[in-house]
């Protein structure tokens, strides 16, 4: 292991820690109450990263699986009539509820590509919300109301914190897998030149759509604890257009693409607006500083935190280390198809298009 | 059969409108590569600056457009210019998409900090009353449509003429082409963008106009257009303007004969019928070949 790697697991493994004693450090619950949906927009962002970051397709309609795993735990949560610490049980079916939606979408979807792609994702998301609104089954405008629990008040939060923190932490592993293994090579070919890996032989559509099934999964899941959480669904906070941009920021702050970016960017952004919620009174001037917040990111740091950050880290080694290793293969800023993540070393000392064919091949 | 009839004629009247605010988009699209998610909420200002003229300065919202059109041009040309002209590399499309989203976030902020939540609508006592309306050819068509309807059709053969007719024009055609080759041949690109997302901007001056005469909108409203403008433009094919004038009536039309029997679903069928067409031309109806990319 080199000291990089050192760093990294002595890091992760710290945050992991961090994160697993976060609500017996603080048991205040308006403290725990963050942490719950900080943690929901953790795995939320990583799980459509693992979609939207690794191969460039950017969907704009997650919150379909938000959604759907919110209104079917909710719905079996009144039909089957479970009550208390049961209800976690049903997550595992809302995951799954979340990928056999995903197949038909996917399919659909992916047709297409670029603007169009994205477009399409958003009609899908406006064809469940209104099926949401019309639907029987799905209680109309009103929502569904989860059951009351008999929850300690002081700990209430706890078990919600646990499942969110358990999804997020598998949605990160899951990230990280993919992310060195040969599907997460295939999919950021597809990323860079679509139909140069297909020239290459991967298969882009079984590829795309297993990721994007993959990536609705834990979608599905944290919208089963959001619901039960929140105690309400309605069509318009499960289907809600915010939502997939927010998890889109989250993304772009941290680093599109890389294995831990788009939990930073959750970490630094759901505890802020939870914050700017409650100290502003009315929703409007919050607009005005979420707008001008996605505004600054995007036109300053363009590429997010991780990538500009290991840049910077590099550069300085670099010059540190002047003239021991051969570096200057990297291409100019904004170059297409960079591999700019430079903690992750399959593409290190050698042009990353190459790495990419060879790995294919 | 009558009501299948005036549905038709609803659409059409209906439709000019949208085919107006979806030739912005597509415009700038065909220019720029990019998206502006945020002529929803652009039209939506647009609403309520005619609204405000109407309320406050009792100024007929017609005569209206002679502040409202010039107003938003030169809000397109500044977000341009401000924003969209600074976005490079790989993941522009993304970036672009959420920049728009971020200024239409803005927007509907200030919106809502201005008028409040709650839903108004324009007056025009000559064009908006139930009264207000002519009968032709067995057909109720109110005013305010008619108006609307003409309001569309001379703003896009003003498109068309700036576009055909013009050298400004040609070099618009020319960056739709190909900005590298026009930017070669000595097109200033920047200046060419800057304008065209003006003119896709200050069309909305007009849209919003009739949407507002038509319609009671708060500044929520924006989220309900872009997403019925967007189907329009990738229905049509993206960067034609002409695609998104049939799209627009074809989408209206379907989403008022919908409506006779199943109000609660006709909204669905909107979208149902963007993606069935999607999933057998990806291309949109009229579009152009996808060029090689992602």
């Amino acid at each position: 292991m080199t000291t990089a790697r050192v760093w990294q697991w002595s890091g992760s493994l710290l945050l992991l820690a961090a994160a697993a004693v976060f609500p017996l450090a603080f048991t205040n619950p308006a403290i725990t109450n963050y942490g719950v949906y900080t943690l929901i927009f953790v795995a939320a962002a990583s799980a459509w990263n693992i979609f939207s970051g690794y191969s460039g397709y950017i969907s704009l309609g997650h919150a379909v699986f938000f959604g759907s795993g919110a209104y079917f735990t909710g719905i079996a949560t009144r039909d089957w009539h479970y009550t208390g610490s049961q209800v976690f049980a049903l997550l595992p079916l809302a995951g799954l509820v979340g990928a056999i939606l995903a197949v038909p979408f996917g399919l659909l979807a992916l047709q297409v590509r670029r603007h169009t792609f994205v477009v399409m994702t958003i009609a899908v998301f406006f064809i469940f919300q209104l099926m949401a609104y019309n639907l029987a089954t799905t209680g109309g405008t009103s929502g569904l109301l989860a059951p009351t629990i008999n929850y300690n008040a002081a700990t209430y939060n706890n078990p919600f914190y646990y499942a969110a923190f358990a999804i997020a932490a598998g949605t990160i592993t899951l990230s990280w897998l993919i992310r060195r293994s040969r599907f997460g090579l295939q999919l950021r070919a597809i990323r860079d030149d679509e139909d140069r890996a297909r020239g290459l032989g991967v298969r882009a559509t079984q590829v795309k759509l297993s990721s994007f099934v993959i990536s609705a999964v834990p979608v599905a899941m944290i919208g089963g604890v959001w619901w039960y959480y929140t105690t309400l669904v309605d069509p318009s906070s499960g289907f809600d257009p915010l939502f997939d941009v927010a998890v889109a920021l989250m993304a772009f702050l941290g680093g599109l693409g890389t294995v831990a970016g788009p939990a930073l960017g959750a970490l630094i952004i759901e505890p802020a607006e939870l914050y700017f919620q409650q100290q502003v009174s009315s929703g409007y001037i919050f607009l005005i500083l979420y707008g001008a917040l996605f505004l600054v990111v995007i036109l300053i740091m363009p590429r997010g935190i991780l990538p500009t950050a290991g840049e910077l880290i590099t550069k300085w080694l670099t010059r540190r280390k002047n003239g021991t290793r051969p570096t200057g293969q990297r291409p100019p800023v904004g170059a297409s198809s960079s591999e700019v993540d430079p903690t992750t070393d399959d593409s290190q000392g050698q042009s990353p298009r190459a790495s990419t064919a060879s790995g294919l091949a | 059969m009558a009501r299948f009839l005036q549905a038709v004629a609803d659409g059409i009247s209906g439709g000019a409108v949208y085919a107006l605010m979806a030739a912005g988009l597509t415009l700038i699209f065909g220019v720029l590569d990019i998206i502006n998610i945020a002529q929803g909420i652009l039209v939506v200002l647009a609403a309520y600056l005619s609204y405000a003229l109407s309320v406050h300065l009792q100024l007929d919202p017609l005569l209206g457009l002679v502040i409202t059109v010039p107003v938003m041009f030169v809000l397109g040309v500044i977000i341009q210019w401000a924003f969209i002209r600074r976005l490079r590399g790989r993941e522009r499309t993304a970036m672009s998409l959420l920049v728009c989203y971020a200024v239409a976030v803005i927007i509907e902020g200030a919106l809502y900090a201005e008028f409040g939540g709650t839903p108004v609508t324009i007056h025009m006592s000559y064009a908006t009353s139930p009264t207000a309306q002519v009968h032709v050819l067995g057909f109720y068509l109110g005013y305010i449509y008619l108006i609307g309807f003409g309001l569309a059709v001379v703003a896009i053969a003003g498109i068309y003429l700036l576009l055909y007719r013009t050298k400004f024009g040609r070099s618009i055609r020319a960056t739709t082409q190909d900005a590298v080759a026009a930017r070669l041949i000595g097109i200033n690109v920047d200046r060419v963008a800057a304008v065209t997302f003006g003119i896709g901007v200050a069309v909305t001056a007009a849209g919003g106009m009739v949407f507002g005469a038509t319609n009671a909108f708060n500044p929520d409203s924006g989220y309900d257009l872009i997403s019925r403008l967007l189907s329009i433009v990738i229905l049509g094919g993206l960067g034609s303007i002409g695609g998104a004038l049939v799209a627009a009536m074809f989408m209206v039309t379907v989403e008022e004969i919908v409506n006779i029997w199943q109000p609660t679903w006709a909204v669905v069928v909107y979208y149902a019928a963007l993606v069935i067409v999607l999933f057998l031309r990806p291309n949109g109806l009229f579009g152009k070949k996808a060029v090689r990319a992602q």
